[in-house]
């Protein structure tokens, strides 16, 4: 027996060898590789950013002016996905068999294993029904996300609207935005950007090999809490910019008024504005393209981008300039035959003849003579070159805040546009140029531009007697209402407190008895001027700058509405409700003339043909284009004659 | 003999006896962290794998001792009516069992499943060590393989029928009984080994290519061992068998096994990489494993197996449990005690007196042997998937018993040697 017996070392030895072997492939495993325990890592962890909500906008009242509502996104796991009824999904979130395919395969193509957004921005009506029956989509689950919503849907251009990032924003923040993220692509939204936006928080989440969470990592040790972003205060009167919008309606034009004491913008109206709902949720894409196309560019934002010629009302800049300059005083009296002549056989008219006429007289009357004198003298009798001279009418105007942008935190501000010396030097071929060269503009005519919110401005510093802060929409920035630095500081434009009070009586009297008294408001003295801008592409631009009180005034307005015609007739009237409205809460103006404003169509007829193509065309052909526009306009206020006739009627001077 | 003074008790071997109980308490802690849910530490629950474990666990320990106290001569006079069950069983498994995963292996029991091949393997071991036992004094004749083989292949042809190949395999370690006791040589089992090494290859490599390698093999073979008629004659029958071998190889992957085998193969030999698809368990249960490191996470720290992310991880890939808790210090443990379990039941059979008993013993330590090597091989991939659990470790009622009543019969037979007679 047991012949063998050797054998059993055999045995032992490959029983040995095999544990060895085992041993030396954990030891590469375990000790030698560090792959696997990075796979470990990918395999249970998932960083899953916490979205902080969006900073919340009040009015100077602390009504709200957009907030967060929370909405859902669906999202789905292919693989998970097993009897579903997919029918009843589709019709709680309103797709169809095919549009369930397409999302499904979509979301196969970037994983079976992991989620994928299946539906985007599901509203929480919607949500509210889906979850109830969310236990039979198996493979689906809900993620809250948040989108803004504006309560009254106004301010759309102040206010702005969010996007999500494109690469360039996702390569300009250095990694800060990820696919997917929202960001402020206008408006308050994107100059507040960093303060709106708040802070992503990371979660380190533990999850199974079904991707369903399992609590966190280390005990949260290496989790950031998401913080909110920074609510702000703005300076709007949300009554009054819900008054001003609806006096805006079917117009094209702005209304910007201003506190003159801080600088803070009370309304701020783009016409034609659009509801900035339009600009959030699923529907968003159609809605913007439909907007992008619109004829009437509701995302054009008017106060600022829009730079216009500014007509009468530049009469007060000029009077002020000219007595601080020295070139006239109030009792200065040119004589007014019905026009200036500044050619032989060139005269710039006026709408009436004034006699001999002073400086209250000339703002009151609105007298284009005495502005064209004042002009002249100011260019050609300094004892200087006319180029030099103009360069010190020019600085004026600069330090009235005019020629550059005024600095408001909205993006796109425009300057307008204050030519200096040269361009007409090199325009004229030589520098021995005069007044009468470049006369319009002594009436705001011409070259000169200037935005809505520059006149409101004007306005501001008339009512200071001579200084302006520089306007702004937010006037407060989180808990601690902080208010930029910038926003604080006095500045002055240039002309002394003494030289207003004529230019002031001026305006008081254009209201009182003169270019705009059916906008009198019984028992506040307003000072206000009409302006109306000769267009040469059409009906004339109606404008009007006012403040009010006369003493200690508590706003200051400009209200421009595009191809209305006088501005006695049309931005006055808006002007005196809206001041009306904010310094005693009602409006005491006739009704019938309220009426007449609020239902009035003024919107220049677009041929639908034009629309979206010429968008697009190339440079060398706008002007073509320009001018098949302009037939066209022509040939519709050809058609409003009759409109016409009704503006002259109640036409007051 | 002073031996004989010692009682019942003092007969039994405690150390196997201490042995399989930390492997069982292993197994029972292991399987804790397997289905521990950190949302519900809760407490101990009979609900649970866990708690059902301990169950199977204090089973055994009875089952075990009941064993001890059976007279041993039950057991060797038992063996072919054993086997004659087992093989009943395993007839009735095809006709009456419940099909999980693709294998008709399971007789349900009330609430509980029983697994015949599990006993297979220990009614096969019996029979196989009565029938040699009837040998003992002949010397190892082929007729004696071929009666021996035909009590292992049945059973195996049963099985295979389930299909269980799993299973199937084990009976195959066998071998080193026959190894033993003298029916198959040295020679051979080199030549057992070649055959393996050669089947890798041949799926490895192109077999044409492979076939000029043994060629020329045998050419260094000739000019080494000298020209002689005798070598060439040798080394052409070689090559000739070889190279069938190897085309036959690749015809039977192509033709014989199933896809799920064939690719589990192909993972494991690195000619397919499919992560998430046939490479997923290995891939997972590599990533627990090697995310331990060399101390571990720690008891219940497993990421890996608390999450789920490895298959089956309480029965066949319990292994990744140990690797990724315990890390490399923790498992080299495990195997510790698993060398050392069948290096001291290879010593209980050489002390043996009867060749029943020793050859009872081989069987014993061959099956646990085998399915210690394949089922952590698995988890770390140096063999292909195969479904069998690590003995006393994975979680399982029938797995546990079988291997109880398998250790346990071999302890009574150590016992009582000094009451046998050696023939």
């Amino acid at each position: 027996m047991n012949s063998y017996f050797e054998r059993k070392y055999v045995i032992q030895g490959i029983i040995l060898i095999i544990a060895l072997t085992i041993v030396a492939r954990l030891f590469y495993l375990q000790v030698i590789d560090d792959s696997y325990l990075l796979s470990a890592n990918n395999n249970v962890l998932r960083k899953v950013i916490e979205y902080p909500a969006r900073g919340v906008i009040l009015d100077r009242n602390g009504k709200i002016l957009v907030q967060n509502e929370p909405v859902y996104d669906l999202m789905v796991i292919p693989r998970e996905t097993r009897n579903i009824d997919t029918a009843l999904l589709c019709r709680l979130i309103g797709i169809d068999k095919e549009g369930f395919d397409k999302r499904i395969k979509k979301a196969r193509e970037h994983s079976p294993y992991r989620a994928s957004i299946f539906e985007k921005l599901i509203p929480k009506e919607t949500f509210a029904v889906l979850q109830e029956h969310m236990d039979k989509f198996n493979g689906f689950y809900t993620v809250d996300r948040n989108i803004r919503t504006y309560p009254d849907s106004i301010a759309a251009q102040f206010l702005g609207y969010i996007q999500e990032v494109n690469d360039k924003d996702i390569e300009r923040s250095n990694g800060f935005y990820r696919s997917g993220d929202y960001i402020g692509a206008s408006g308050v939204e994107r100059s507040y950007e960093e303060l709106l936006r708040g802070t992503r928080g990371v979660k380190n989440q533990m999850v199974d090999a079904l991707n369903r969470p399992q609590g966190s990592f280390m005990d949260g040790k290496y989790d950031t809490l998401a913080i909110a972003g920074e609510g702000l205060i703005s300076s709007l009167d949300k009554e009054l910019q819900i008054l001003a919008e609806k006096l805006m309606k079917n117009k094209l034009g702005s209304v910007v008024a201003i506190e003159p004491s801080t600088g803070e913008i009370l309304t701020y109206v783009s016409s034609p504005s659009y509801n900035p709902n339009l600009m959030v949720g699923r529907e968003r894409g159609n809605n913007y393209m439909e907007m992008l196309y619109d004829p009437y560019k509701p995302m054009f934002n008017r106060p600022i981008q829009a730079s216009y010629p500014p007509g009468s009302v530049f009469k007060v800049v000029a009077a002020l300039t000219a007595q601080q300059a020295g070139i006239i005083n109030p009792q200065t009296i040119f004589h007014c035959p019905g026009g200036y002549r500044y050619g032989r056989n060139a005269i710039m008219r006026c709408t009436h003849v004034d006699g001999p006429t002073d400086l209250v007289k000339s703002i009151q009357k609105s007298c284009n003579t005495y502005y064209g004198y004042v002009y002249a003298q100011m260019l050609d009798s300094r004892g200087m070159p006319t180029h030099k001279a103009y360069d010190l009418w020019r600085d004026g105007l600069l330090k009235f805040g005019l020629g550059n942008p005024l600095g408001i935190d909205l993006p796109g501000e425009k300057g307008g546009n204050v030519f200096p010396s040269e361009y007409y030097t090199k325009h004229f071929g030589s520098d021995k140029w005069t007044s009468s060269y470049n006369i319009s503009q002594s009436i705001g005519q011409g070259q000169l531009g200037i935005t809505p919110l520059q006149m409101a401005n004007i306005m501001a510093i008339v009512a200071n007697r001579g200084y302006y802060y520089r306007p702004h929409l937010i006037k407060g920035i989180g808990e601690k209402k902080i208010v930029k630095k910038e926003f604080t500081e006095k500045i002055w434009a240039g002309v002394d407190a003494k030289h207003y009070e004529p230019v002031i009586e001026g305006m008081s009297r254009a209201v009182s008895s003169g270019t705009a008294t059916a906008s009198r408001i019984p028992g506040i003295e307003m000072c206000g001027k009409t302006g109306t801008v000769q267009n040469p592409h059409g009906e004339n631009h109606a404008v009007f700058f006012a403040f009010a009180p006369r003493d200690n005034p508590k706003i200051a307005i400009a209200v421009f509405v595009e191809n209305a015609g006088y501005g006695g007739t049309w931005a006055a009237p808006i002007a005196s409700m809206l001041i009306e409205k904010y310094i005693r809460d009602t409006v005491s103006l006739p009704k019938y003339v309220q009426d007449r404003i609020l239902n009035a169509s003024i919107l220049p007829k677009v041929k639908t043909t034009e629309k979206k193509p010429e968008v697009r065309e190339k440079k060398d052909s706008t002007d073509k284009s320009k001018a098949a526009n302009n037939k066209a306009q022509t040939a519709f206020y050809q058609d409003n004659k009759k409109r016409e006739l009704l503006v002259h009627h109640s036409q007051v001077r | 003999m002073h031996n004989d003074k010692k009682g019942f008790l003092g007969r039994i071997d405690w150390l196997t006896i201490c042995l399989w109980l930390i492997l069982c308490l292993i197994g029972w802690f292991n399987i804790h962290a397997a289905v521990y849910d950190p949302e519900n530490p809760g407490l101990f629950s009979m609900a649970t794998n866990y708690g059902k474990q301990s169950i199977y666990i204090f089973t055994a320990i009875i089952i075990g001792f009941s064993i001890l106290i059976i007279d041993q001569r039950f057991f060797i006079s038992a063996s072919p009516f054993i086997y004659v069950v087992v093989v009943l069983l395993l007839v009735a498994v095809l006709i009456v069992g419940r099909n999980v995963g693709g294998n008709q292996a399971w007789i349900p029991l009330g609430s509980f499943r029983l697994q015949p091949s599990e006993f297979g393997k220990l009614a096969t071991c019996l029979l196989l060590a009565y029938f040699l036992n009837t040998q003992t004094n002949k010397n190892p004749s082929l007729k004696g393989l071929a009666i021996g083989a035909c009590i292992v292949l049945f059973p195996v042809f049963l099985v295979m029928l389930q299909p269980d190949t799993g299973s199937a395999l084990a009976f195959f370690s066998l071998i080193f009984v026959f190894y033993r006791e003298g029916y198959v040589g040295t020679k051979l089992l080199i030549l057992g080994g070649f055959a393996i090494l050669l089947f890798v290859l041949a799926l490895l490599v192109n077999q044409w290519i492979l076939i000029g390698i043994i060629a020329a093999v045998c050419l260094v073979f000739i000019f080494l061992l000298g020209k002689k008629r005798k070598y060439l004659i040798d080394m052409g029958v070689i090559f000739a068998v070889a190279s069938v071998y190897v085309l036959s190889v690749d015809f039977a992957y192509d033709n014989i096994l199933q896809s799920h085998q064939r690719n589990r193969i192909d993972v494991i030999l690195g000619k397919m990489d499919d992560p998430k698809g046939e490479g997923y368990n290995l891939n997972q249960s590599k990533i627990a494993i090697g995310s331990g490191k060399l101390l571990g996470k720690g008891y219940l720290q497993g990421t890996q197996t608390k999450y789920n992310f490895v298959p089956e991880q309480s029965t066949d890939f319990i292994f990744c449990t140990v690797g990724e808790e315990w890390g490399f210090v923790g498992s080299i443990f495990l195997i510790g005690i698993y060398v050392f379990l069948l290096f001291r039941i290879i010593h209980i059979a050489e002390r043996q007196r009867t060749t029943f008993a020793r050859v009872y013993a081989y069987g014993v330590a061959s099956i646990l042997f085998f399915h210690f090597f394949i089922n952590i091989g698995m988890t770390i991939g140096i063999v292909p998937v195969i479904g069998i659990p690590l003995p006393f470790i994975s979680y399982g009622g029938s797995s546990l018993w079988s291997f109880t009543i398998l250790l346990f019969i071999l302890l009574k037979f150590d016992s009582a040697r000094k009451g046998l007679s050696p023939n």
